[in-house]
């Protein structure tokens, strides 16, 4: 016969154990999930022909089609620097390797508003680029490319995070093996590299687009607000917000949260992969 | 392919890893490095597969200069002591690799490709784990599959580092004989990595005893075993007992010591040091004798005695457990060593001492 298994020392109760759960479960209800579902509840309060309006109205569909524009835009390019990045760091020994690790994650903690405003001292009118850009009838603040600049600046470290521990873990073998195999620099990095970090690199690929989509910050700065041209979804939703019209707000609100459960819903499929 | 090496050092940051490497070897050869960790063996193998580079020196492979070669060009076979497999590829693309990556002008087609992953499937015996991911093998199995893909690109020279350093001895031995066998049908030139003095001496043609980045010594086994060059490899090859000597006409003596089964060595007068090893000397109780036995083990087949001098220096002895003198030998006892065999070279106390390898290794301080 075998003894069942104790998971508390004999003699203590599991009064404690039991407590810290039932914190958790209430805290997560009543901060989290509890104002996301009063999102949809608020949205869908007038009915679904009224949600459907909401969403369908120029404006809102502008906020959407630049929004994924951004980050469709954004979420290769730092998925890119996020290669380069990692590579660099964890392949190979340089001067100054450590630094810049350390300058790749400042955006985590730097507030994106700050973000926002750097951008505007530099390329915004009275910018130090200002001149020039101007005299090369180039805009980048209040426009698009200000919008993709903040974002990206924002969402640089995700995938460079993700993908540098696994580097550093795997170490250079693989690739010294494809070497003396005849692999050249391109197939090395298709047939060798790539593979090995393809779900860390699809992980941080996700959670690079949620911060992009959800992006208030930075962007609010350099985009100027201007309805039906520079308006994210999340400023959208502010600026329906500020109007009085909340159940458009919600609307809006509710297609943000609606792709940030899809990206949390993907994340925790590739979490699984990942660890297999 | 006969390989030529000359005056190659390296140093990485402030460590001389390689101080001065000449070393030919002949085509269809077997050639171990042998040598404790440190001592540049895996760094010499490195800058011959093209994997680093030299400071100076040469490498000549048939007379090309090698040094003006990428790796990707001198094709060569190198299988890492970790196999470095790719993980998201079975058994058989692992085996292709090296010829699917060929420019499109050389590239074989896909049936060529697929006949020569099967010929070589059955080489090896793997046939059966084709389709299998390096994931699902066991340690051999994967180091098949790494001398496999190796293999392929038909390499001019094969280089292994610590072939069989992560395996289970009995796995080791067979594959051993195995990787003989493959050398031998390939007729590759080939050089192994090893800090394992068994190994080096079963498997290759020639061993290269290599310390602190130089060689110490080229040869095969007995002359090895029976006269190294330096005290490094008497130290190496398990010669761990130094016992301080004086030489005279060329003869050995020491109070204490029973050198008699020694020859005459053409040295000058004057200190010497003798590296014995611990099987090679027999005490026999001696009240006279300075020595005396501290303790004594057994494993089984031998007994390990630790003996000590009157001036606190001591050595070892291994003796056969069920020898008739065994039964004497007890604790206590004061005996003289009878050495069977050994090594002499001229004093070098007072010089720096060369690193040892063996970290219990006792040293005889003086004796008078």
């Amino acid at each position: 016969m075998t003894a069942p298994v104790v998971i508390h020392a004999p003699g203590q109760s599991r009064r404690g154990e039991r407590m810290l759960i039932a914190i958790a479960v209430v805290l997560t209800l009543f901060f989290v999930a509890a104002p996301l579902a009063y999102i949809f509840v608020r949205a869908f309060s007038e009915g679904w022909r009224v949600y459907a309006a909401n969403i369908l109205h120029p404006m809102t569909l502008h906020a959407i089609w630049l929004t994924t524009i951004t980050a469709i835009i954004v979420v290769p390019l730092n998925v890119a620097f996020g290669i380069a990045a990692a590579w660099a760091v964890a392949k190979h020994r340089f001067p100054g390797r450590g630094i810049l690790v350390t300058i790749i994650e400042i955006p985590f903690s730097i507030s994106p508003i700050i973000a926002g405003i750097c951008y505007l001292l530099l390329y915004g009118r009275q910018g130090l680029l200002g001149p020039w850009l101007q005299a090369n009838d180039l805009q980048v603040m209040f426009a698009l490319p200000g919008i993709v600049l903040v974002t990206m600046f924002v969402t640089a470290p995700f995938v460079a995070r993700e993908v540098l521990p696994l580097m550093q873990a795997q170490g250079s073998e693989q690739e010294q093996a494809a070497v003396t195999l005849g692999a050249n620099g391109w197939q090395i990095f298709t047939r060798v590299t790539l593979p090995n970090i393809r779900w860390a690199l699809l992980y941080g690929a996700v959670l690079c687009t949620a911060r992009a989509v959800g992006e208030f910050g930075g962007v609010s700065v350099v985009s100027g607000n201007v309805r039906g041209q520079t308006n994210t979804l999340p400023l959208h939703v502010e600026l329906l917000f500020n109007d009085l019209n909340a159940v458009g707000a919600f609307a809006a609100a509710s297609t943000l949260t609606l792709i940030a459960i899809l990206a949390l819903f993907v994340k925790a499929l590739l979490e699984g992969r990942r660890t297999r | 392919m006969s390989i030529g090496i000359s005056g190659l050092t390296k140093r990485f940051g402030r460590t001389d890893v390689l101080r001065g490497i000449d070393l030919g070897i002949k085509k269809g050869e077997l050639v171990a490095l042998l040598g404790p960790s440190g001592s540049g063996k895996t760094t010499l193998l490195k800058i011959i597969a093209g994997l680093e580079w030299p400071d100076a020196g040469r490498l000549e492979v048939d007379g090309v200069d090698w040094l003006q070669l990428a790796a990707q060009e001198r094709r060569i076979g190198f299988v890492f002591q970790h196999y470095a497999l790719f993980p998201h590829m079975t058994v058989r693309d692992n085996l292709a690799f090296g010829l699917t990556v060929r420019p499109r002008a050389e590239r074989p087609g896909k049936a060529v490709i697929a006949a020569k992953v099967d010929e070589l499937l059955h080489f090896l015996q793997i046939a059966h784990l084709a389709d299998r991911y390096p994931a699902q093998l066991s340690g051999g199995q994967r180091q098949r599959v790494a001398l496999g893909r190796a293999l392929a690109i038909e390499p001019k020279v094969l280089l292994l580092d610590e072939p069989f350093g992560a395996l289970d001895a009995a796995i080791r031995r067979d594959l051993r004989r195995w990787l003989r066998g493959v050398h031998d049908s390939t007729g590759s030139t080939t050089i192994f990595v090893t800090h394992d003095q068994e190994e080096a001496f079963e498997l290759a043609d020639r061993v290269v005893v290599m310390g602190e980045g130089r060689i110490e010594q080229i040869g095969h086994a007995d002359a090895i075993h029976d006269h190294p060059a330096t005290p490094f490899v008497a130290r190496f090859m398990g010669a761990t007992v130094e016992l301080p000597v004086t030489l005279q006409a060329g003869r050995i003596e020491a109070p204490g010591l029973d050198l008699s089964a020694l020859p005459r060595r053409p040295l000058p007068d004057g200190p010497a040091d003798l590296f014995v090893r611990p099987a090679d000397i027999l005490p026999v109780p001696d009240d006279a004798s300075p020595w005396r036995i501290d303790s004594r083990m057994s494993n089984g087949a031998n007994l390990r005695l630790v003996l000590s001098h009157a001036s606190g220096a001591l050595a070892e002895a291994d003796v056969p457990r069920r020898a008739v003198q065994a039964d004497a030998l007890v604790a206590g006892t004061a005996a003289r060593l009878r050495v069977a065999a050994g090594t002499v070279f001229p004093a070098t106390r007072g010089a720096p001492p060369a690193q040892k390898t063996e970290p219990k290794s006792l040293k005889l301080e003086s004796v008078r």
